[in-house]
C-alpha cells in the first residue's frame, strides 16, 4: 500500500513534530538559564566568601578604613538585635490581627485587614525606610537602631499576618467545636487549642519574616544607618550586616570587597539555612 | 470585587462561619478577647494609613513648592533648589520593562517546564532551588552584579558599540559598564524566580482533564499547552508578570549599585541613569536642607503610588484566577 497521506498532510505532521521538539527544547533552555544564575550567584558567594571567613572575621571589630584585617562582629550582633527587636514589635500585631481575621470571620474589618496586608507586602522597602525616617528619626533627631527595628517590623507584620492566618485556617473546625462543646469560652479555645495546634506553622511564619528582614538593606540606609564601632544601644546608630555589605562593596579597598563577599556568605547561609529548615519542618508536619 | 467573592476567599468555609458567626459574645473574657484582637487588626489598618500620611507630611514642602510640575520637569539641581522627577520615573520604568522583556519568556518557560514536563517526583528538585533564588537578599544580588556581571556587560557593551554603534540604542557611553543595561539585567535575574514560582502555582491549577482531553484528541503536548493551558491561565500569568513588574520598580539596592546613578534622560541602553529608588538611596543622607529631603520623599511618594497601583492589579488578577489558593509572596 502506498502512503495514504498526501504530501501536504505529511508536511503538516512534520511541522507539528518539529514545533513540539523546539518548544520542549526551549523550555529546557529557560529552566537551565534560571538554574544557571542560581548556581552562578551561589557559587561566587561561596567561592569568594568562604575563604575570607575566620575566627577574627566573626569576632573582631572593623579597623580604620584602609587597614586590612578586623571583623564584622558589631554588624552581626547589630543585625540580630535590630531584627529581634522588630520581631518583638511585629509578632503581637501580626498574630493578634490574624486571630481576629480568622476567628471572627463575620467582621468586615477582618477581610479589609487581610486585603491590606497583601497590598502592604508590595510596598518597596526603600519607601518603608522613608516612612520610618519621617516617623521616628526626624522627631528623635538622630539615626537609631530602634527606627531600623520599626522599619523591619513594618515589613514583617503583613508576612506574619498572612502566614498565621493560613496556619489558623488549617486548624480543623471540629477541634474548636469540641472545645466549645465542653463549655470552654471562645478566648480560651483560641489560646488553648487553636494556637498550640498551629504552633509549628506560626513559628515558620516568624522565621520567614526574620530571615526576610535580615537581608534587607534599603530600609536601614536612613534609619539604623551603620556604625563602625561596637554598639548595643538601640537609641544610637547601629551597624547591620546588609548595610555593611553595601558600604564595603561600594568602597575603594580590596580588603573591604573581600569582607563584603564574606559577609554576604554569612548572610546567605543564615537565610538559606532558615529557609531549608522551615521547609523541612513544614514537610515533617504535613506527614503527621 | 463582590462581598460574596471576598467571603469565599478569606473565611474558613461555611461550617466554620456558622460556628463562629456569633460575635455578640456573652461573657466578659470573650468580649475582651474580641476587642483586643480587633485592636491589633486596627493597628494594621492604622499602619497603612500612617505610611501614606507620613509620606505626604514628609513631602509636603516639595508638594507645595513644585506641585504636579514635579512629575513632568527635567531638572534636579540641589544648588538652585529646583527639583523634578520625570527622568528618574522614565529611567525606572525603562529598566523595569527591559527586565520584564528578558525575564517573562524565561520565567513562563521554566514554569511550563516544571508544571507540565517534569515528572512529579522531580519537580521539587528544580522548583525548590528557584524559590531559594527568590530568597537571596537583594544586596547579595547587587554585590554579585557589581563584581561579576558588570565587567561582562561592559565588554558586551564595548563590542556592541564598536559593531552596531550606528543604532541609537547602542550609541552611548559603553565603557562605564554600569547603566541601564546592567540595571535591567540584574532586575531580570531577580524577578525570574518570583514570576516563575507564582506562574508555576497558577499553571498547576489548570484542570488536568482539560489538557488530557486535548491529548486524547490527538494534539501534541505543546499544542495542548499553547491552546488550552496557557489561555486558561492567562489572567493569572499576567498577574504574576505584573507582580514581577512591581518588584522591579521598587527594587533598591542592586539597582543603586549597578544602575549608574546620574540624573539624566535616557538616550541609549548604556547611559548611567537613576531609578527612583536609587536616587533616594544615594542622595538621602547627603540632602542638606529640608526642601531637598522633602523632594526626595516626594520621589518616594510617587514610587509608592506606582507600586501600589501595580500591586493592586496583580493581587486582583491572581485572585480572580486562583480564588485565593495562591499565596502572593514567597
Amino acid at each position: 500500500m502506498v502512503n495514504q497521506h498526501s504530501a501536504a498532510e505529511r508536511r503538516h505532521y512534520q511541522f507539528r513534530r518539529a514545533t513540539e521538539r523546539l518548544a520542549g527544547a526551549g523550555m529546557v533552555l529557560c529552566t537551565a538559564v534560571t538554574v544557571f544564575f542560581l548556581f552562578m550567584i551561589l557559587g561566587y558567594v561561596v567561592y569568594n566568601g568562604a575563604s575570607a571567613i575566620d575566627w577574627n572575621f566573626l569576632t573582631g571589630l572593623p579597623l580604620p578604613p584602609g587597614e586590612s584585617g578586623g571583623g564584622i562582629a558589631n554588624a552581626l550582633v547589630g543585625s540580630v538585635l535590630v531584627v529581634a527587636c522588630a520581631v518583638l514589635i511585629a509578632m503581637p500585631i501580626g498574630l493578634g490581627a490574624a486571630i481576629f481575621v480568622n476567628e471572627f470571620p463575620s467582621a468586615r474589618l477582618g477581610r479589609t485587614v487581610r486585603f491590606m496586608a497583601e497590598v502592604l507586602t508590595g510596598v518597596p522597602s526603600i519607601v518603608v525606610g522613608l516612612f520610618a525616617y519621617a516617623l521616628v528619626v526626624r522627631p528623635m533627631g538622630s539615626f537609631s537602631g530602634l527606627s531600623g527595628s520599626i522599619a523591619y517590623a513594618f515589613i514583617m507584620v503583613p508576612i506574619i499576618l498572612i502566614t498565621s492566618h493560613e496556619a489558623f485556617r488549617l486548624v480543623p473546625t471540629s477541634l474548636r467545636e469540641a472545645s466549645l462543646a465542653l463549655g470552654v469560652p471562645k478566648w480560651r479555645t483560641i489560646l488553648g487549642v487553636v494556637l498550640p495546634v498551629s504552633r509549628t506553622a506560626l513559628l515558620t511564619g516568624a522565621v520567614l519574616a526574620f530571615s526576610r528582614a535580615l537581608g534587607e538593606a534599603a530600609p536601614m540606609l536612613f534609619t539604623a544607618f551603620g556604625n563602625p564601632f561596637w554598639n548595643l544601644n538601640l537609641g544610637k546608630p547601629i551597624a547591620t550586616v546588609p548595610m555593611l555589605i553595601y558600604t564595603y562593596a561600594t568602597g575603594p579597598y580590596d580588603d573591604w570587597h573581600q569582607k563584603a563577599w564574606a559577609a554576604s556568605f554569612v548572610l546567605m547561609m543564615v537565610v538559606l539555612v532558615t529557609s531549608v529548615m522551615t521547609r523541612a519542618f513544614l514537610r515533617g508536619k504535613s506527614h503527621e | 470585587m463582590s462581598d460574596e467573592a471576598i467571603d469565599s476567599t478569606f473565611s474558613t468555609g461555611n461550617a466554620a462561619r456558622v460556628v463562629h458567626h456569633d460575635t455578640r459574645v456573652i461573657n466578659f473574657g470573650d468580649r475582651l478577647f474580641y476587642r483586643v484582637t480587633q485592636a491589633f487588626a486596627l493597628i494594621v489598618i492604622l499602619l497603612a494609613f500612617l505610611l501614606v500620611f507620613d509620606l505626604f507630611r514628609g513631602a509636603w514642602e516639595a508638594i507645595q513648592t513644585f506641585g504636579l510640575k514635579f512629575l513632568v520637569g527635567t531638572t534636579w539641581d540641589p544648588v538652585k533648589r529646583e527639583f523634578s522627577t520625570l527622568p528618574t520615573v522614565i529611567g525606572t520604568l525603562v529598566k523595569a520593562f527591559i527586565a520584564l522583556l528578558l525575564a517573562v519568556p524565561i520565567s513562563i518557560g521554566s514554569a511550563v517546564f516544571i508544571s507540565f514536563y517534569l515528572p512529579k517526583w522531580l519537580r521539587p528538585f528544580i522548583s525548590y532551588p528557584i524559590e531559594l533564588l527568590a530568597g537571596v537578599p537583594s544586596i547579595v544580588f547587587g554585590l554579585w552584579a557589581l563584581f561579576v556581571m558588570v565587567p561582562v556587560i561592559r565588554s558586551l557593551q564595548i563590542w556592541l558599540k564598536a559593531n552596531f554603534g550606528w543604532f541609537f540604542l547602542f550609541d552611548g557611553p559603553a565603557v562605564y559598564g554600569v547603566g541601564v543595561l546592567s540595571g535591567s539585567v540584574i532586575l531580570a535575574i531577580m524577578i525570574i524566580p518570583i514570576i516563575t514560582a507564582v506562574s508555576r502555582d497558577i499553571l498547576l491549577t489548570v484542570p488536568r482533564p482539560q489538557i488530557e482531553g486535548m491529548l486524547a484528541l490527538g494534539a501534541t503536548k505543546w499544542e495542548s499547552i499553547w491552546q488550552v493551558a496557557l489561555p486558561y491561565a492567562r489572567v493569572g500569568l499576567f498577574g504574576a508578570v505584573i507582580l514581577g513588574l512591581g518588584r522591579a520598580i521598587g527594587e533598591t539596592m542592586a539597582v543603586t549599585m549597578v544602575g549608574g546613578n546620574s540624573f539624566a534622560m535616557i538616550h541609549s541602553l548604556f547611559d548611567p541613569v537613576h531609578s527612583m529608588a536609587s536616587q533616594i538611596a544615594s542622595e538621602f543622607t547627603e540632602a542638606t536642607y529640608s526642601l531637598y529631603v522633602s523632594s526626595l520623599i516626594y520621589v518616594g511618594l510617587v514610587l509608592f503610588g506606582i507600586t501600589i497601583i501595580i500591586s493592586l492589579c496583580a493581587q486582583y488578577l491572581i485572585w480572580r484566577l486562583s480564588k485565593g489558593h495562591v499565596a502572593v509572596f514567597e
